[in-house]
């Protein structure tokens, strides 16, 4: 089992003397093999979330548990796609998706073997030996998704991961991480900025607001995308259909509110 | 390479070997001319005959390139210990803020102590053993090799040593794997550095602290009234210098091109 669950979540900065509130009792459950995806304004506090689960981060005040267990420090039950890759440029393509296989200790033959699956799933069969500033950005992604799956994590967090890819290639790596995720179902956390593609992606949409960042709505797309099919036919039909539409629409009509609120009294010094 | 920096390179290099025979060729008439003695002020030629004879006839109890593989012996030694300390404490410093805040203090006060004032310690406590001069080298190359280390591991990108932890790495693979290569050319620079300090330190390490090595060879030939060794001894330690620098720079170089930078 590997549920996230947030509770009652507050993170406080102290900034120019003052006390500036990020988060402000956000809680959530996410169950064992759910894709959510938490959209919001910058600066509402989604990425800090994600960073909690992975351990690199510390509420100030309540719990993050990972199957039951309260997060203390990353590990590799719980792997992270960076937005900017974080590929080691030192590294060739299979040695960057065999590094946490070599921190599980297996031998060399295991995880080369394991190393080349992933890079066959993942269409980067033939870059083995390249190193990642010899690949476009688009691949660069697909090797650190690869890198991510291949240590086999309970949980899959991603960091808008395709927020520095080209609309094309975004579209078309939206696509191979919903047929990724047929293949090897996992829990994942997933924060973007774009409603289209937490929509697309997502079986729960997580809405935050900003200032103090919390949860706003949480709208499931699950009856829409079974009722119409989104999974078996490509993107841009589906981005077509009625019910993705509305779903579209209102989240951006929720986000829309949010940035148009001012913010809350105490915050007002807030510059991002 | 085009034909005009073709021309530009040889005019350069024409130009440097101008200079060069320039300053030979004044000293060369200085001492020849008769105005100062040869016991101040030896010509080159007197120069290159003691550096050849010494090849072959031991001065100081050995030849010249007995001396020099003893001086680079104990400066392969210091050299050795101070990267070999220098370089983890400044990775780690350069990534975990707390061993930053508790080692910088005593660092900084350190760095600007010349190397050569060690020497009256390294006599102290080694006498004229072999750890004396060792000591001195460490002192000299130790510096250079802890700071680069620290600003190369501070440059290191803070998702590539967070991805290595979510992945499941322990301080000391984020440490070997991680802050070291991506540190590498900024560490490389270091040991440059390091490299020629501890070098230079070395030969004032021996003028005090041993009986072999160039430095030792210099002082015999000072006392021996034997300017013509002591400035033959100068240009083998500028030699020796030259060439560690010259075999760092293309591992630099090397390890630069290879990572696409």
């Amino acid at each position: 089992m590997s549920d996230i669950e947030f509770v009652s979540i507050s993170k406080t900065f102290p900034r120019g003397g003052a006390v500036f509130t990020a988060l402000d009792g956000v809680s959530l459950k996410i169950p064992d093999k759910e894709f959510v995806a938490i959209v919001g304004p910058s600066g509402c506090g989604k990425t800090t979330l994600m960073r909690m689960v992975a351990g690199l981060e510390a509420p100030s005040s309540g719990v993050v548990r990972v199957g039951g267990r309260a997060v203390n420090g990353p590990g590799a039950d719980r792997a992270v796609v960076f937005q900017q890759f974080a590929l080691f440029p030192w590294k060739t393509v299979r040695e960057n998706i065999a590094f946490g296989l070599k921190c599980k200790g297996m031998s060399r033959a295991e995880r080369d073997e394991l190393a080349l699956h992933f890079i066959d799933l993942m269409g980067l069969s033939g870059t083995e030996e390249n190193y990642p500033h010899q690949l476009s950005g688009g691949m660069q992604q697909r090797v650190a998704i690869a890198r991510s799956y291949a240590i086999e994590p309970e949980v899959l967090l991603m960091d808008e991961p395709f927020g520095s890819l080209d609309a094309q290639t975004r579209i078309l790596m939206q696509e191979e991480l919903i047929r990724i995720s047929r293949v090897n179902p996992r829990t994942v956390l997933f924060i973007t900025h774009a409603v289209e593609e937490a929509v697309y992606l997502a079986d729960r949409v997580v809405v935050l607001a900003r200032s103090p960042g919390r949860i706003v709505e949480i709208a499931d797309t699950r009856p829409t995308r079974q009722a119409e099919g989104w999974d078996k036919v490509a993107s841009e039909e589906v981005m077509e259909m009625p019910g993705f539409g509305h779903l579209r629409a209102h989240i951006w009509r929720l986000l829309r509110q949010q940035m148009q609120l001012p913010a809350r009294e105490k915050n007002k010094d807030r510059k991002t | 390479m085009t034909a005009g920096q073709q021309i530009e390179r040889w005019r350069l290099a024409l130009l440097s070997l101008a200079g060069t025979a320039v300053f030979f060729g004044s000293w060369q008439a200085v001492a020849g001319s008769g105005l100062v003695s040869k016991f101040v002020l030896p010509s080159p030629a007197e120069v290159i005959v003691a550096g050849v004879s010494m090849m072959s006839e031991p001065f100081a109890g050995d030849t010249i390139q007995g001396h020099v593989l003893a001086s680079l012996g104990r400066w392969a030694a210091g050299f050795a210990i101070a990267a070999g300390i220098g370089i983890p404490t400044g990775l780690a410093m350069g990534h975990w803020r707390v061993l930053d805040a508790i080692l910088s203090p005593i660092f900084e006060g350190y760095r600007y102590i010349a190397p050569l004032a060690w020497v009256p310690f390294a006599a102290l406590w080694f006498g004229t053993g072999i750890g004396g001069p060792i000591m001195v080298i460490f002192t000299g190359a130790f510096a250079p090799c802890l700071l680069n280390a620290y600003r190369g591991a501070h440059q290191v990108e803070r998702h590539l040593t967070e991805a290595a932890r979510t992945l499941g790495a322990g301080g000391v693979r984020v440490m070997l794997e991680v802050l070291l290569p991506g540190a590498l050319p900024s560490v490389i620079s270091g040991l440059r550095v390091g490299a020629g300090l501890g070098w230079q330190s070395l030969i004032g390490a021996e003028l005090i602290v041993v009986s072999s090595g160039i430095g030792y060879v210099l002082v015999q030939g000072q006392s021996n009234l034997a300017p013509e060794i002591v400035i033959a001894a100068m240009l083998a330690v500028g030699l020796v210098g030259l060439l560690i620098d010259v075999v760092l720079r293309s591992v630099e170089s090397r390890i630069r091109r290879r990572w696409g930078q």
